[in-house]
């Protein structure tokens, strides 16, 4: 073998080892994130970590009640506007828009899927803060809705365009109008791909932080209706990671772990949903 | 008990009318105009959230013009408000994060692509999948209470006293080993990122045609020349668009950044400096904003994110379908 074959060889097995390290160092960057938070979470997770208020300042104990209870009210608002504008709006853009308003719709959708969280909360914020003069849960929930929209528009639509053709065909040989076929055959041919995107998108923004500081703000208290400050799991997080009080720290780890069940959770189940679903399909 | 008329008169063509009111009746018409609605409200949304940006900003921007961009002083409470700081900070940390996560995520892209076993790679991926699906505010936990310490203790004393002789080096890694610092949020936006670096152009790797590796190894290139050259060399555009993308996120991504930057509005040249971002001193001042002035210079700042990443965006999007499009044509001849 000459040098320049070996010299060759060689590069090629160290270089390939190296892509297969970034690979190791990647994904082993998750497990040291779910490592980290069960490590140091656990320890603080207990009821009344569940049930109880806050604790005022300086004093030990208390729990994020009131955070998970808002987190459950924000993602509420923001289903209701999420699920109905993105699903509807997949079903215009996959059985009726023409080519010219599908690209207009599509690009404003993928517009709004890549503005930075911190930007939808700015928007949020002038035009429900502004004008109601204070924070409240219907501005964080808007916020967090505006955002879902594209999530679920996109996959959606994509999972409309995925039901056979064959199946519209039959539906609307039998005398169907076209509506029918689509609530009928369509969207339950669909239902499991629409219910994935609606959970993931749930998962996403449940986490987000940014668009919530100055829109839902925050609360140390039990929140009353949807025009008040409320608290948030993810803004709770934030706060008490950057205060000076241990206990709070605790608290803080604690939360980010039952976040981030919350998002594994999510996503692991929708992915055997998924492919249950193919499995049964093939 | 009336005769039924039974003469078969040939049935006229139904008119557009009547066409549209039989559509009506079955509910087509009323299905497509309200699925019409809801699409449209998108539309509505994103051009009613470039108008606010727009309008809020407008204080800001008729008082300071383009000197808002290049001015150093931000002060809130005699109302001059300079963005360079912030604008310098985003920067710095973007490319310190792609500097990082270029290498790392198409090392791993490669890998997926290119040699790991189909089976390995899907279920890799999905681990990527959920990295990408980390809350921010997560890795802005832990990189406070854990890379913080470390970096402060262990890896800038030690990027020091090794690459910090070197001269450039010398001038970014000066100082005191503070922790908080560009340094520190730059590998936290490295590993936020490298997900969608990973997942993008894994995607692109894979759509390059077979034909192409196949005719390089036949000509006696190794794995690796192969991959590099010719396959790499394939997808380079889409790969770019991978980039583009990922620094669209880095730009605007907030909590991560504002709990590690330090929150000091000064340019420094060290990279263990604190600094500060355009995203944290939106999420730091807004809720608090002194004046209408300061508001709308946040806005401004918030128009610029905007702006940026959809520029980035847009491109990377071209690059990335451009490539699918190129695999997809060469394999279907």
């Amino acid at each position: 073998m000459s040098l320049r074959t070996i010299w060759r060889k060689t590069v090629n097995v160290v270089m390939l080892s190296l892509t297969g390290l970034c690979a190791l160092i990647a994904v082993s960057a998750l497990f040291l994130i779910l490592g980290c938070l069960a490590w140091k979470g656990a320890t603080s997770l207990h009821w009344s970590f569940f049930t109880q208020l806050p604790a005022p300042v300086g004093e030990i104990g208390g729990g994020i009640a009131n955070a998970i209870v808002g987190t459950g009210k924000l993602l509420l608002l923001a289903a209701l506007i999420g699920i109905p504008v993105g699903l509807l709006g997949a079903v215009y853009l996959a059985e009726f828009a023409s080519s010219t308003s599908a690209f207009f719709i599509r690009y404003a959708t993928d517009l709004l899927n890549g503005v930075p969280s911190i930007v939808i909360g700015i928007f949020a914020y002038t035009v429900i803060v502004l004008p109601m003069h204070h924070f409240s849960a219907l501005a964080g929930g808007f916020a967090l809705g505006v955002m879902m929209v594209p999530i679920i528009l996109r996959s959606c639509e994509e999972f409309l365009r995925n039901v056979p053709r064959s199946l519209r065909e039959g539906s609307m040989a039998l005398g169907a109008s076209k509506w029918r076929t689509i609530a009928r055959v369509v969207i339950p041919a669909a239902s499991s791909g629409i219910l994935t995107a609606i959970l993931l998108s749930l998962a996403r923004v449940a986490g987000e932080t940014a668009p919530l500081i100055f829109t839902a703000f925050g609360n140390q208290f039990w929140p009353h209706g949807l025009n008040q400050p409320t608290a948030a799991l993810p803004v709770v997080i934030y706060n008490y990671a950057l205060s000076p009080y241990d206990d709070w720290h605790r608290q803080a780890w604690a939360a980010g772990l039952v976040l981030i069940l919350l998002v594994v959770v999510t996503n692991v189940l929708t992915r055997l949903l998924l492919q249950r679903e193919a499995a049964g399909r093939s | 008990m009336g005769t039924v008329s039974t003469t078969a008169a040939p049935a006229p063509a139904p008119s557009r009318v009547q066409v549209f009111l039989r559509r009506v009746r079955n509910g087509d018409e009323i299905a497509h105009v309200v699925t019409m609605i809801f699409g449209a409200s998108i539309l509505l949304v994103t051009a009613a959230l470039v108008y606010e940006l727009w309008i809020q900003s407008a204080q800001s921007r008729a008082k300071f013009g383009w000197s808002f961009f290049v001015t150093s002083t931000w002060d809130p409470i005699n109302g001059i408000f300079g963005a360079w700081p912030y604008i310098y900070g985003t920067l710095v940390t973007t490319t310190v994060a792609l500097v990082i996560a270029v290498p790392l995520g198409l090392g791993a892209a490669i890998f997926l692509s290119e040699l790991a076993p189909p089976k390995v790679s899907s279920s890799l991926s999905f681990v990527i999948d959920l990295l990408a699906a980390v809350p921010s505010v997560i890795y802005g936990v832990l990189a406070v209470f854990l890379l913080e310490p470390v970096m402060r203790t262990t890896i800038q004393p030690f990027l020091k006293h090794t690459l910090g002789i070197l001269p450039i080096f010398k001038e970014l890694f000066k100082g005191p080993a503070y922790g908080f610092g560009y340094l520190t949020a730059g590998i936290v936006l490295s590993i936020m990122t490298v997900p969608f670096i990973i997942s993008v152009s894994r995607e692109v790797l894979m759509a390059v045609p077979q034909d192409q590796r196949e005719a390089s190894l036949g000509l006696g290139a190794t794995r690796w020349e192969t991959t590099f050259k010719i396959v790499v060399g394939y997808a380079r555009t889409g790969i770019l668009g991978s980039i583009f993308l990922s620094m669209a996120r880095a730009l605007g991504e907030t909590m991560a950044v504002t709990m590690v930057i330090g929150n000091v509005a000064k340019v420094s040249s060290s990279l263990f400096a604190p600094g500060y971002s355009i995203a944290a001193v939106i999420a730091n001042e807004f809720a608090d904003a002194t004046s209408e002035l300061h508001l709308s210079s946040l806005v401004e700042l918030g128009l610029v994110l905007f702006l940026l990443t959809f520029i980035l965006n847009g491109l990377a999007r071209v690059m990335i379908i451009a490539t699918s499009r190129r695999g997809a044509g060469a394999s279907q001849r």
